[in-house]
C-alpha cells in the first residue's frame, strides 16, 4: 500500500516517513496533484507556521486536490500543523485561509501557560476513536505548538488542556488529525499509526 | 491530564564518538551515539539532545552523519546544536533529521539569528543553549563552551532570546557542570518564573534527588545529564519511578 506524504517545502518529513514504512507501508513525497490523486491515503504532516505552510500547498497546487480527497473520503491523516491546517483559519496568520475542512479558527495558546506547549502530555477521550484504539487512557504523546483548534470542534474526539482545551484528535469519517506527534510518540504513537494504516485496508 | 516533566539523556559528541570531558585529561570515549540512542529510546528516555562539542567547520559534515544515524533510532524528540552559526546550518541540522536546534555564542553575537530560524521553522525547533556562571547575586552568560563571558546577565538574555522567538532554554550552569553536586536550582527557578517557554535544567546531576530538586525547588520543565545515564550508574526507568512516588508528573514507558 502507498501513502502519499505532502511535501510542502518544510518539516521533518524523514520520522513521518520511517514511522510509517515501520509498518510496512510504503510512502511517497507528494509535491504534485496527481501523486495525491493516485494514493491511497494521505499524510499531512507540518511543523513551522501557519502561512508557509498554507502557501506551500498554494504554490504546489495542492490544495484544491487535498479538498477533492477530503470530499472524495479518501483517508488523510493530518499531523500538528497538518491538523490545524484542515480548519478555516488560523490566528497564526490572520487572512491566510486554510483548507476549511471545518469552520472553526485555530487559536493561540494563552499567554498564562507556557508556550510553545513543549512535551508529553495526556488526553480526554471525549467519543470513541478509531485513531486510539488498543491505546491506555493515560498515555502520553509528545504535543510541540503554539497554536490549536478549540476542543469545540465538531471533529474532536479528544482532548487535552493546556490553557484551555483544546482537539488534540480529530476524526471525520476517513479523515483524522492530531495534534501531537505521533512519530515522536514511542510505542504509543506507533500505534495511532498503525490504527490509521489499519483503517485503510 | 498533567504535562509530564521530561528526563533528557545528552550526548556530547566529537568526531563522531560520544565523549566525556575529564579535567586536565581530555576526552574519554563513551560509545557510539547511535547504540546510546538506540538504548535511551528503549528506557524511557522523553527526549535525546545531540551536541556537536568539537563545533569545528571540518566536523560539520560528521555531525550531519551523526544526528542521521541518533535519528534512525529514535521514535521521540530529537535536538541537537553546537556551533550553528547560520540559518543554513540550523536548516541542515533540521534536516538530517532534528526537530530542534540549539544556538548559543552565534545567537549571543547576532541575536537576530533567534528570529530568522523562528520565522522559519518555528518557536518550538529553536533553543536557547545558554550557559551561566554565578557572579554575586546574579549570573552572567558565557558563549564559546563555557569559556568566554558576554557581560550579559542570564535572565535579560534569556528573555530578550525568547522575544525574538526561541521556544525553549537549555540552561547549564557552569559552575555545577561535571561537579556532581546538584543543578543550580536557584537560577533555574529565576529563568523558569521570567521566561513564558520551557526551561531544561543541566549541569551538576548525580542523584536522583538532584532531579526530584531540580522539578520541584528548580520549577525546570525539564532536565537533562549526560555522563550519569552513559555510565549505567543511574537508569531513567529507576529515576523515573523515583520521581513518580514523589509526585512528578512522569510519563511511564510501558
Amino acid at each position: 500500500m502507498r501513502i502519499a506524504i505532502v511535501d510542502y517545502g518544510a518539516g521533518n518529513l524523514p520520522s513521518v516517513e520511517r514511522a510509517l514504512q515501520k509498518l510496512g507501508v510504503e510512502t511517497e513525497r507528494a509535491v504534485e496533484p496527481r501523486q495525491l490523486e493516485a494514493a491511497k491515503a494521505i499524510v499531512l504532516p507540518g511543523v513551522g507556521h501557519f502561512a508557509a505552510f498554507v502557501a506551500g500547498l498554494r504554490e504546489r497546487n495542492l490544495t484544491e486536490p487535498l479538498r477533492a480527497a477530503f470530499e472524495a473520503g479518501k483517508p488523510m491523516l493530518g499531523i500538528c500543523l497538518g491538523l490545524q491546517a484542515m480548519f478555516a483559519s488560523s490566528e497564526e496568520a490572520p487572512g491566510d485561509p486554510g483548507l476549511a475542512f471545518f469552520p472553526d479558527e485555530v487559536r493561540a495558546l494563552p499567554t498564562a501557560v507556557k508556550s510553545p506547549h513543549i512535551g508529553w502530555n495526556q488526553l480526554r477521550l471525549m467519543r470513541e476513536s478509531s485513531l486510539l484504539r488498543g491505546i491506555a487512557g493515560d498515555a502520553y504523546f509528545y504535543f510541540a505548538h503554539s497554536f490549536a483548534a478549540p476542543a469545540s470542534a465538531a471533529p474532536t474526539v479528544a482532548a487535552c488542556d493546556h490553557g484551555f482545551p483544546f482537539a488534540a484528535v480529530i476524526e471525520r469519517g476517513s479523515l483524522a488529525g492530531v495534534q501531537f506527534h505521533p512519530e515522536k510518540s514511542g510505542e504509543t504513537g506507533a500505534q495511532v499509526l498503525r490504527n490509521f494504516v489499519e483503517s485503510i485496508q | 491530564m498533567t504535562l509530564a516533566r521530561r528526563i533528557i539523556p545528552c550526548l556530547d559528541v566529537d568526531a563522531g564518538r560520544v565523549v566525556k570531558g575529564i579535567e586536565f585529561e581530555g576526552l574519554r570515549d563513551m560509545g557510539d551515539p547511535a547504540e546510546l540512542a538506540a538504548r535511551y529510546n528503549r528506557e524511557g528516555a522523553d527526549e535525546l539532545v545531540v551536541l556537536d562539542i568539537s563545533a569545528s567547520v571540518q566536523g560539520r559534515a560528521t555531525f550531519l552523519d551523526t544526528i542521521r544515524r541518533v535519528a534512525e533510532q529514535l521514535n521521540i524528540p530529537l535536538t541537537a546544536g553546537g556551533g550553528i552559526r547560520k540559518m543554513e546550518e540550523g536548516r541542515a541540522v533540521l534536516r538530517a533529521g532534528a526537530d530542534k536546534v540549539t544556538v548559543n555564542t552565534a545567537a549571543v553575537e547576532r541575536p537576530e539569528l533567534i528570529s530568522e530560524l523562528s520565522q522559519q521553522f518555528g518557536a518550538q525547533a529553536v533553543v536557547l543553549s545558554l550557559d551561566v556562571k554565578r557572579k554575586g547575586d546574579s549570573w552572567e552568560a558565557y558563549t564559546r563552551g563555557g569559556r568566554t563571558p558576554t557581560g550579559l546577565d542570564a535572565v535579560k538574555w534569556a528573555t530578550e532570546a525568547v522575544s525574538r522567538g526561541a521556544g525553549e532554554i537549555l540552561l547549564t550552569s557552569i559552575d555545577r557542570d561535571g561537579t556532581c553536586s546538584g543543578f543550580d536550582c536557584e537560577i533555574t527557578a529565576k529563568i523558569a518564573q521570567a521566561v513564558s517557554v520551557p526551561v531544561i535544567a543541566s549541569g551538576g546531576a548525580s542523584t536522583f534527588e538532584d532531579f526530584l530538586a531540580v522539578f520541584t525547588e528548580g520549577r525546570a520543565d525539564a532536565a537533562l545529564a549526560a555522563s550519569i545515564f552513559h555510565q549505567e550508574t543511574r537508569s531513567i526507568a529507576a529515576m523515573k519511578k523515583f520521581l513518580a512516588e514523589r509526585g512528578v508528573p512522569i510519563r511511564m514507558s510501558r
